[in-house]
């Protein structure tokens, strides 16, 4: 079955993509299978100056997930675009830059540097990080703050699609939707992590050194559905869906509350080929399911009369 | 490299050694061999997630890399956590999915003499690094552990080159393995020597201390929590000389003492 589709003007051979933060800069996946077999990457998040990021210990396995404070670590814009880049086969796998800033015009600035990098080929904007003490998940909460940011990553985005991220740690998640495309948003990415904890008895201390950390992984996958499918019916623009995703199984769930597109994070930490066999896959699942198409499957979701 | 250098391979035995106590024990995992192409260097690592294992178990775990030749792969594993206990149920033919060889790798310099020093588990890489040296004669190994050394892959070691082990029973120990640990590296560093070391952080510490109080050329192998053990989570970093994050997945695990920074 042809599984190629359009999401915000991006056309991509499959819906499979790899999350920011998961998949590095995709250049560390090359030996683990095709780069290319997949509909698109997005890559590390990136802020306009190179990130430390936050002190160790910054991650936590939790049953059936993971906690993270990594704390947007990256070699900064220019570095991507000279370096990374390059080496990734743009021309023909969709390469998304994930954006990270502290503030509405940074965001603009930011997209701004990105608007003319061929290679690139959609911006995702991380109004929802939990881990950064500036900025990060208070966009998120906000829904002014997520049209202003919207509005100022659009201004300056040229002709590249706009996809906001939106967290989950919110009372409705329509609500943020809502806001994102009131901004000009073309597309919104969710869910970004739940903000979690996770603490040692014997010592006495949290397990990540930033105390609190962003839970994802299959555990958070009931929350994800939940949350793409209200958004879905919230507006206009097309979803991608992501949380806990490790098998064409659960890609397909996401597509049949309406995600048009996926992304894979912490299943890429289970193995990392994880992405490609979903790519791989998908097909196969969604034949076995008796779709149609890929367009019929989308949103087909029968609910209860 | 090859693409698809993830792999499912079966286990071909899975024991404790020596007299390890039950929950106390120090496990020789052998595996398949993975068929890597070109093969592997003594300091790399693998990362191992059985086919078993459940959702509940994200990530898979990395091990320095023991020993391997054209039909095994050998892992050495305490049980310290849930994944670990896991491990210990594996069978004679289940199977894992691994990945690697992964990270950077020892030196083996050509007529210099080569210091081992190995803290418990750190003994680990030291087999491989042993059999694949082209000039054994020049490699000496200082030993310190808590179990005995039964309990060790210790013997494919102790034959082959010059040894000197000791044991920590209680806290009260640590001040002469410290010291030793101290004069060995001077020596090193006084004879162009090379020291190559793995083992608990507190006693790469103590090398990385003494390295940089004497000069010594010495390469530290660090372990970390890791997710995926290919440079992607950056949640293994640890700090380079110049006081930045590095991942130690792909910078190291094996780094220059003076590119490292230990303290804190």
């Amino acid at each position: 079955m042809d599984v190629s589709i359009d999401f915000a003007g991006l056309k991509l051979k499959n819906p499979i993509l790899t999350a920011s933060g998961t998949f590095g800069f995709g250049l560390e996946f090359k030996r683990f299978g095709d780069l290319e077999s997949l509909g698109g990457i997005v890559v590390k998040g990136l802020s306009l100056k190179p990130r430390e990021g936050n002190p160790m210990p910054r991650i936590a396995e939790t049953p059936c997930g993971m906690l993270n404070a990594i704390g947007i670590q990256n070699p900064g814009v220019e570095e991507f675009i000279n370096k990374k880049l390059p080496k990734l086969p743009w021309k023909t796998l969709p390469v998304l830059a994930n954006l990270y800033a502290t503030d509405a015009a940074e965001f603009g600035e930011l997209a701004g540097v990105l608007a003319g990098e061929e290679g690139v080929a959609a911006l995702e904007v991380n109004v929802s990080c939990p881990n950064v003490k500036e900025g990060g998940i208070a966009f998120g909460q906000d829904p002014r703050q997520i049209t202003k940011v919207a509005e100022a990553v659009k201004k300056n985005a040229g002709n590249k699609p706009v996809i906001i991220k939106l967290s989950p740690n919110v009372t409705d998640i329509t609500v943020c939707a809502k806001a994102a495309e009131d901004g000009g948003a073309d597309g919104l990415s969710l869910i970004n992590t739940l903000s979690g904890m996770a603490v040692d008895i014997e010592r006495r201390t949290p397990r990540l050194a930033n105390v609190i950390g962003g839970l994802s992984g299959p555990a958070v996958k009931p929350v994800a559905l939940r949350c793409v499918y209200q958004a879905v019916n919230a507006v206009k623009i097309p979803v991608m869906g992501l949380g806990g995703i490790t098998t064409a199984e659960d890609a397909a769930e996401f597509l049949l509350v309406g995600a048009k597109a996926v992304q894979i994070g912490t299943g890429n930490f289970l193995s990392p080929d994880t992405a490609f066999k979903v790519a791989e896959e998908l097909s196969k699942v969604l034949e076995r399911v008796k779709a149609e198409s890929i367009d019929e499957f989308i949103g087909s979701l029968q609910l209860p009369k | 490299m090859s693409a698809n250098n993830c792999r499912a391979v079966k286990v071909i035995s899975n024991k404790p050694l020596g007299l390890s106590s039950p929950g106390e024990e120090i496990v020789e995992l052998k595996l398949e061999y993975p068929d890597w192409k070109p093969g592997w260097r003594a300091g790399q690592f693998v990362m191992i997630r059985p086919i078993s294992w459940p959702l509940d178990l994200v990530w898979g775990r990395p091990f320095s890399i023991c020993n391997a030749d054209e039909t095994s792969l050998t892992i050495l594993f305490q049980v310290v956590g849930r994944g670990t206990a896991r491990l210990l149920e594996l069978k004679e033919g289940d199977e894992v999915n691994i990945w690697g060889p992964l990270g950077n790798f020892f030196s083996k310099p050509q007529n210099r003499p080569v210091l081992m020093l190995a803290g418990g588990m750190g003994i680990a890489p030291f087999c491989g690094y042993v059999d694949s040296h082209p000039q054994p004669e020049n490699l000496k190994l200082f030993f310190a552990h808590r179990p005995p050394l039964e309990n060790y892959p210790y013997k494919g070691i102790s034959g082959k080159v010059d040894v000197e082990d000791i044991r920590e029973t209680k806290p009260t120990d640590i001040p002469a393995i410290i010291a030793r640990v101290e004069e060995l590296v001077k020596e090193y560093a006084d004879n162009d020597g090379l020291i190559v070391a793995c083992g608990p952080t507190p006693f790469l510490k103590t090398i990385w201390n003494a390295a940089n109080k004497y000069g010594a050329d010495a390469e530290l192998s660090l372990e970390n929590r890791m997710a995926c053990g290919v440079g992607a989570c950056l949640g293994c970093v640890c700090k380079d000389g110049d006081d930045h994050h590095t991942q130690v997945c792909t910078t190291g695990p094996v780094f220059k003492a003076n590119n490292l920074s230990l303290e804190g």
